[in-house]
């Protein structure tokens, strides 16, 4: 059971071969990850994919029942104390006392972690600044909005400086007001340097935050990759491109070299490999001579993504 | 870490919980305390006022030759202490079925301070309102002739009987699965258990089975011990029968709550 307690420099997450059941219902089925420090990766999957029962076993919870995982050159079963000086973890569910106020809730982390009493009470403050919650600060929980409770939960996470930050759908319920915010708070930390596993049932999401993205279907990561990997591993990825008259299509096709659409339309359809560089190229050898009436590009997005690699939609 | 090390941590976690459970019981005020407070504070004056004419004049002689109001008090305090469990199991099923727990339990926090605070709390709260209990059944006529060694003897077992019962409805609060549900399974505690002993009237007066239950179910040695310290009485062995049966409450509700404790994380 014991993962080497050596890691390669660089790799915050080392998961190898993660099994979990429940009453004979396999919940995760031989799960393999490496998240890198320093990045966002992404598990993304519908309900019921597995992604909580990751955090929760990655964040000391619950044991697995096979495999193996290091995490911050900890190995999570023999050092678990060690490893949960290093994380924080925010939750699905709020995990914020409801009866302290939002100052009380941090103080009371602050404690927990043996801070020094000038220490706490200075990221304390600092936090609640930095999450826009210090209006707030002096009242409980019960007043704050869905956004502001989820706010004070991630400062109380980060009152301890994690190095490994698990957000468990950190916009799942929000407003998409609250939901920006949250986007732009992930990106802060980020820029700080600390590593992050987010899931999420939001393509959107995991698009707009993570540098690779694990897509977990019924218990297995079923493809993995940056964004844009993912996008490029199904077919389809093109620029169409149309045009005013078939003595234009003509010449753009024998300067493309591409086979015209079959028909009425004056369309061609030109693999795309992605970035401005393959656009650039294209209507280079078209040069000025050639009209296009109309270029769009039309590249899948993570929804084309999960349907071709799972065969599910990813929505029910 | 060394186990001094490890020892100072747990006692400082346990104290930061301990606050915590008392910044709660403030703010839960009218909740926790009232409760606690209302209901023995009514039944001093149902059996007193109302009842203890009757039960008084029929008891005669077997009321172990006291006023019945000095005869219900101890009784009265005891089942103070017994309605501060729900409190305790309300509290605790209040964090287990939130999401704070899984926070601690992904911190570096010492294990068992969650439930230490809790206990603490709730033997803090205990110790409060039996003395606010005691005040009223003073201006009610409530006459003691205990000696300054016999109110230390009451405190002692005031505190050793809600130590016992705060972990077992520690455990209570525990396997429940709402705040509710937890409420209502320290029911027998608060009153079942008080009325099938000596709190009301001598075991000695009831129909034979009841009575044998009465006279060896833990809650009658923890009666006897407060009236026969309140009277200013001799008190034999009782005192150790009630603090054996509080250590024996309190280790089997140890145990069943850092079971569930444990089993919570699956």
């Amino acid at each position: 059971m014991k993962a080497p307690t050596t890691h390669p420099t660089g790799t915050a997450v080392s998961v190898n071969g993660l099994r979990k059941a429940y009453g004979g219902k396999v919940v995760l089925d031989s799960v393999d990850l490496t998240i890198r420090e320093g990045e966002v990766f992404a598990l993304l999957g519908p309900n019921g994919a597995g992604k909580t029962t990751i955090v929760r076993i990655l964040s000391t919870l619950i044991p697995p029942d096979a495999g193996t995982a290091g995490v911050m050159g900890h190995d999570l079963l023999a050092e678990a104390g060690a490893v949960r000086a290093v994380i924080g973890v925010t939750g699905q569910f709020s995990a914020v006392d409801n009866l302290l106020t939002g100052e009380e809730n941090m103080l009371l982390i602050g404690r927990l972690l043996h801070l020094p009493a000038a220490e706490r009470r200075a990221r304390t403050a600092r936090l609640l600044e930095r999450f826009e919650l210090g209006e707030a600060a002096r009242q409980t929980p019960a007043t704050y909005s869905g956004g502001m409770k989820r706010r004070l939960d991630i400062a109380m996470t980060l009152m301890g400086r994690p190095r490994l930050i698990f957000l468990d759908e950190p916009t799942t319920g929000l407003d998409p007001r609250s939901r920006q915010t949250m986007w732009q708070q992930i990106r802060d930390l980020v820029a700080e340097g600390v590593t992050i596993l987010l899931t999420t049932q939001y393509l959107e999401e995991a698009d707009q935050l993570a540098d690779r993205i694990a897509l977990l279907d019924r218990g297995r990561i079923v493809a993995e990759g940056t964004p844009e990997e993912l996008k490029r591993r199904i077919p389809g990825a093109h620029i169409r491109l149309r045009f005013a008259d078939l003595a234009s299509l003509d010449a753009a096709a024998r300067a493309l070299g591409a086979s015209m659409d079959d028909g009425e339309e004056l369309e061609l359809r030109v693999p795309y490999e992605g970035g401005v560089r393959s656009l650039r190229e294209v209507l280079a050898r078209l040069g000025d001579d050639i009209p296009v009436e109309d270029l769009s590009v039309q590249t899948p997005d993570l929804d084309d993504v999960f349907f071709a690699l799972t065969g599910n939609p990813s929505k029910e | 870490m060394t186990a001094v090390n490890a020892l100072t941590i747990a006692a400082h976690d346990s104290a930061t919980m301990l606050g915590r459970e008392l910044k709660h019981t403030l703010r839960l005020f009218r909740l926790l305390f009232i409760g606690a407070i209302l209901v023995p504070v009514v039944m001093l004056l149902l059996f007193d006022y109302i009842l203890g004419g009757a039960i008084g004049h029929g008891l005669g002689d077997t009321a172990q030759g006291i006023p019945y109001v000095d005869f219900l008090v101890p009784g009265i305090l005891m089942m103070t202490v017994a309605a501060g469990s729900a409190a305790t199991a309300i509290n605790v099923s209040t964090d287990m079925t939130g999401g704070i727990v899984d926070r601690f339990r992904t911190m570096a926090v010492s294990r068992g301070a969650l439930l230490a605070g809790h206990v603490g709390g709730s033997v803090l709260r205990a110790l409060v309102t039996t003395t606010v209990v005691t005040g009223v059944a003073l201006l009610v006529g409530f006459r003691p002739k205990a000696s300054a060694r016999d109110w230390l003897g009451v405190i002692g077992i005031v505190a050793a009987f809600s130590f016992a019962l705060a972990w077992l409805s520690a455990a209570l609060g525990m396997v429940a699965k709402s705040a509710a549900g937890a409420n209502g399974a320290t029911l027998p505690i608060q009153f079942l258990l008080p009325f099938l002993s000596s709190t009301f009237v001598p075991a000695s007066t009831m129909p034979a089975g009841v009575r044998w239950f009465a006279e060896h179910q833990p809650f009658t040695p923890v009666v006897e011990s407060l009236r026969a310290l309140l009277a200013g009485a001799p008190i034999g062995n009782t005192a150790y029968l009630a603090l054996a049966w509080c250590a024996v409450i309190a280790l089997a509700g140890y145990l069943w709550a850092q079971a569930a404790f444990r089993r919570a994380a699956r």
